[in-house]
């Protein structure tokens, strides 16, 4: 019982060493000196416009996506996650079925080329900040660089 | 510890005298389903895991298939030891998930999504031996639409459907305004039912006969006997709104296309990609990506409709009531348990419960109606996973009631009539 008592001490020092440095993270706008204060929670009103009309048929509007059929957004890892790149080649390629936590999606994601670098931005940053998600904004300047580097693979 | 056994055997008093009247009784609150008058219902087992499709045996066993193994265990037997209706030992075997279940001629029949397996069952319709099954078809494509319904004729075949690994066979699934690909080539080896041979070892698709084509998803399914036909539910495409604004507003994407029940006759053709049936207009539409703009008519190859209900309900269990306890114009008819929406959103999601059609002669004799509801636990389902219970797999126990699985919760639900 003691071992067991130890071992719950021990996994919880763990955790709360390794979740304190993202505790930190909503104080790293500061650092981005080119969007007023305010620019996160604009992206997001945005960006709750955009998912209206192009997400939430399949992710709902809750983020949770559908068992079986549609990923989840809500508490997706992958969501939000610091690499933000992957994310954004999602939006722009679409998807192919996918396994979440052992969990399979078969549905099909459409790409989504023809959304402007700044409503992938807003987009992905609302979902990174709705249904308890927490995560950086994402950039228009961020997307593009994505969007580029794709084009030049070709 | 005395008083815990003085409890004990207490119940075990009381669930004896509720065997001795021979149907159990419905649960205080009938199980959560708003029922027709006179019937009621109970939760046979609880917490299962993904109960898909089921069967009951006539010594009233229960098999479900569940999409998932849990512990290991992909095909439950539920045994009511005591008569009261609830199920007290569950046993389980198969380490894969899937949909399909039946059982036919002493053999019990089940699906993962690639393959289909059979156990021969012994004179108490138990299963001799659940670690060494026949393996009967194998190598079925899976992906988007991979459940694998099984249900057998009276001419030994049985039939396996094989759903669309696409939404409408766009050159890009689901993109807004991408074309449909002509001919259609997930027609050659899907969107369909094809038939197999029962008793031949490890068939593969080409083994068996495309018994129809052009239909989308089909998961819930039943051989009718007072027609000796196949009849089938499918699942419509989605996104005419997403895809085609141009055509289709969100209302009328949330309503269409119908889902379909079709009596399906070999060699049948139920038009999909290239059409769909809009309920609305009673005719077949073409189809957004081959030129249609949700009033040029198509299809004239194509099958109608048996019965055309609104769109994206998700049609899971198809059951014909071929039993003596529910009252006459139940005889016959067409149980459909009804998974429930997703692809209405922006609006209220549909469905989330099983309906009910009466037959007469082997077709519909009036409208379908809601028959239990309830499942879901809410007034409205706004999103899909918020539903508490979501209808799948229907079957009918040796005296007539009817059983409905859940593959949210893992709930078995046994609905009962009382009235007189």
């Amino acid at each position: 019982m003691k071992k067991l008592i130890g071992t719950i001490v021990l996994i919880t020092a763990i955790l709360s060493f390794q979740t304190a440095p993202k505790k930190q993270v909503p104080a790293k706008p500061v650092t981005n000196t080119t969007a007023p204060a305010t620019g996160i929670r604009v992206s997001i009103i945005r960006g709750q416009d955009v998912y209206l009309k192009q997400c939430l048929a399949c992710h709902q509007a809750n983020g949770s996506g559908v068992t079986m059929m549609n990923a989840p957004l809500a508490g997706a890892k992958a969501v939000i996650a610091n690499d933000k790149a992957k994310l954004i080649n999602i939006v722009l390629k679409g998807m192919k079925g996918v396994e979440i936590e052992n969990e399979i999606y078969n549905n099909v994601m459409a790409p989504h080329p023809e959304l402007t670098d700044q409503q992938i931005a807003d987009a992905l940053t609302y979902v990174r900040n709705s249904w308890k998600n927490k995560a950086s904004a994402v950039l228009p300047s961020e997307v593009a660089a994505v969007r580029n580097a794709g084009k030049k693979k070709k | 510890m005395k008083k815990i056994l003085f409890y004990f055997f207490g119940m075990m008093a009381f669930t004896f005298s509720a065997s001795a009247q021979g149907k159990p009784a419905p649960d205080a609150d009938n199980a959560g389903l708003k029922l027709p008058a006179g019937f009621g219902a109970l939760k046979v087992a609880e917490n299962l895991g993904r109960a898909r499709h089921i069967v009951v045996t006539t010594q009233g066993d229960v098999y479900i298939k569940l999409d998932r193994a849990v512990n290991g265990k992909g095909v439950l037997r539920l045994h009511d030891s005591k008569g009261n209706g609830k199920a007290d030992v569950i046993t389980g075997f198969g380490n894969y998930g899937g949909t399909g279940i039946t059982i036919k001629n002493g053999y019990l029949y089940a699906s993962s999504n690639t393959e289909v397996f059979r156990y021969k069952l012994n004179d108490k319709n138990e299963v001799i031996n659940p670690d060494a099954p026949d393996k009967i078809i194998t190598g079925l494509g899976t992906g988007q639409h991979p459940s694998k319904s099984l249900i057998l004729d009276n001419d030994n075949h049985i039939y396996v459907n094989q759903g669309a690994y696409s939404n409408s066979c766009q050159e890009q699934d689901r993109t807004a305004g991408s074309k449909g690909k002509m001919p259609c080539p997930v027609l050659n080896d899907a969107a369909g039912i094809w038939q197999y041979s029962p008793d031949k070892l490890n068939q593969t698709q080409a083994d068996g006969i495309r018994y129809a084509t052009g239909l989308r998803n089909v998961v819930g399914f039943d051989w009718n006997q007072q027609t000796n036909s196949l009849f089938v539910m499918q699942h419509g495409r989605d996104q005419l709104f997403q895809n085609w604004p141009e055509f289709f507003n969100e209302k009328q994407s949330a309503e269409l296309p119908a889902e379909c029940m079709y009596e399906i006759k070999k060699g049948d053709n139920a038009g999909w990609p290239y059409i769909f049936y809009d309920q609305i207009q009673h005719k077949k539409i073409l189809a957004p990506e081959y030129g249609g703009d949700g009033k040029k008519e198509g299809g004239a190859d194509a099958i109608n409709p048996t019965v055309a209900f609104p769109g994206h309900l998700a049609p899971d269990g198809l059951l014909f009531y071929s039993g003596n306890m529910f009252p006459a114009k139940y005889k016959n008819g067409a149980f459909i348990a009804f998974h429930g929406s997703w692809n209405r959103a922006p609006l209220p999601q549909e469905g989330y419960y099983v309906v009910f059609v009466p037959f007469k002669g082997g077709k519909p004799s009036g409208d379908w109606e809601v028959f239990a509801n309830g499942f879901s636990g809410l007034t409205e389902v706004k999103n899909p996973n918020d539903a508490q219970h979501r209808p799948c797999g229907l079957a009918q126990g040796p005296d007539g009631s009817l059983y409905v699985s859940d593959d949210a919760k893992g709930t078995l639900y046994r609905i009962i009539y009382n009235g007189k």
